[in-house]
């Protein structure tokens, strides 16, 4: 799964902070903060290497680069990239693990995809 | 607190607990049980893990925890057999600077209450293994007894915990390793070298002793592991010729 392209995507930049529930049905690069929960049914979602989310997230994929403190749950597939820090339970269908990701919390391989 | 104290304090309070250092320099003459793999890793063959390796197949539904630093390989090795997988990082959350504190003699030492809170936090009877590799070699004295003492509440009756010691053979710079399953019996080992960068931790914390690597903090003698592990039910000892001691303790 490769991070977006810009111009396919949501874009919040590194210095916009956002607290409460954060929902969309469009991909979402989101390099800043985030607390609350993001939802993201049928879309990705990627955590730039300047994001900072503490939210529980639902969505189709997960790219992260930055910070993540919550549970994850993503019908197809989570890729943590070596700068990951990871703290909450994952459930999906796929996962990589980069070498150097840091998680901290359970890994479920649902084969029904976390639905 | 300081930073450059506290970073000094958290140094001795890691190189200091001597209550059982026993080494006596490296162990030239004898035959590692390991061979060379691709990437500056070393495999060797684990009875321990061969034990614990019987359940595997056997039954659904494990629920198994790493307290090795993350390992990718590990994560897919149990997951592609519909285990699940708990991953931790122990020593990583050891250097927390923030857990020093100071004992009534002045003498800095780590808050195991504090660290308790913080980590390996799982209703009890939680878990059928506990991979918790050569964590009690390395981990701050303080931490050590504590530790243990949670895993075994957090393990299930009749759950099993596998530990690396290293004999005294060993020597005191005898390089910490991270530890991937990559078979039924057999493991590769990755020195934990220093990072690309002084990482911030989980907490915010920059991780100094991940950049200068973790060093050996005692060797534990048989009887000494018999005391630790002194309230599970059966321990069972493999003893390997890298100067390894496998410790298979079942609650």
């Amino acid at each position: 799964m490769d991070v977006p392209k810009t111009g396919e995507f949501a874009h919040i930049g590194k210095s916009v902070v956002i607290k409460g529930e954060l929902s969309g049905s469009e991909d979402l690069y989101l390099d800043g903060q985030v607390e609350g929960s993001i939802l993201l049914k049928g879309n990705h979602l990627t955590v730039g290497p300047n994001g900072q989310v503490k939210a529980n997230v639902e969505a189709k994929g997960v790219i992260v680069q930055g910070k993540l403190e919550g549970n994850l749950r993503a019908t197809e597939r989570v890729d943590l990239r070596k700068s990951a820090i990871v703290m909450g339970d994952i459930v999906t269908q796929r996962i990589a693990i980069e070498e150097g990701a840091y998680l901290k919390g359970k890994v479920d391989i649902s084969k029904d995809g976390a639905k | 607190m300081v930073g450059s104290e506290s970073t000094r304090a958290l140094d001795r309070a890691s190189v200091s607990q001597g209550f059982m250092k026993l080494f006596r320099g490296s162990s030239s003459g004898t035959q590692p049980d390991t061979a060379k793999a691709p990437g500056n890793r070393l495999t060797r063959r684990s009875s321990g893990l061969a034990e614990l390796a019987r359940l595997w197949p056997a039954q659904q539904n494990l629920c198994v925890l790493d307290l090795g630093s993350t390992s990718p390989a590990n994560i897919s090795f149990f997951s592609s057999q519909s285990h699940k997988i708990y991953s931790e990082d122990l020593l990583v959350a050891s250097c927390d600077q923030t857990l020093l504190v100071r004992d009534e003699q002045g003498a800095f030492s780590l808050d195991s209450r504090r660290f308790l809170e913080e980590n390996l936090v799982y209703p009890a009877a939680h878990f059928d293994v506990v991979l918790c590799w050569n964590l009690p070699d390395y981990l701050d004295e303080s931490l050590v007894k504590p530790v243990v003492g949670r895993l075994w509440s957090v393990l299930k009756p009749g759950g099993m915990l596998l530990a690396f010691f290293h004999t005294r053979d060993a020597g005191p710079d005898a390089p910490c390793y991270r530890y991937h399953i990559t078979g039924p019996d057999l493991l590769e080992m990755q020195p934990v070298v220093p990072q690309r960068e002084l990482r911030r931790g989980p907490t915010g914390a920059v991780h100094r002793s991940i950049a200068a690597g973790f060093r050996l903090q005692r060797v534990f003698n048989n009887r000494h592991i018999e005391n630790l592990f002194r309230d599970f039910a059966s321990i069972k000892f493999f003893l390997s010729r890298d100067n390894i001691r496998e410790v298979l303790a079942v609650r």
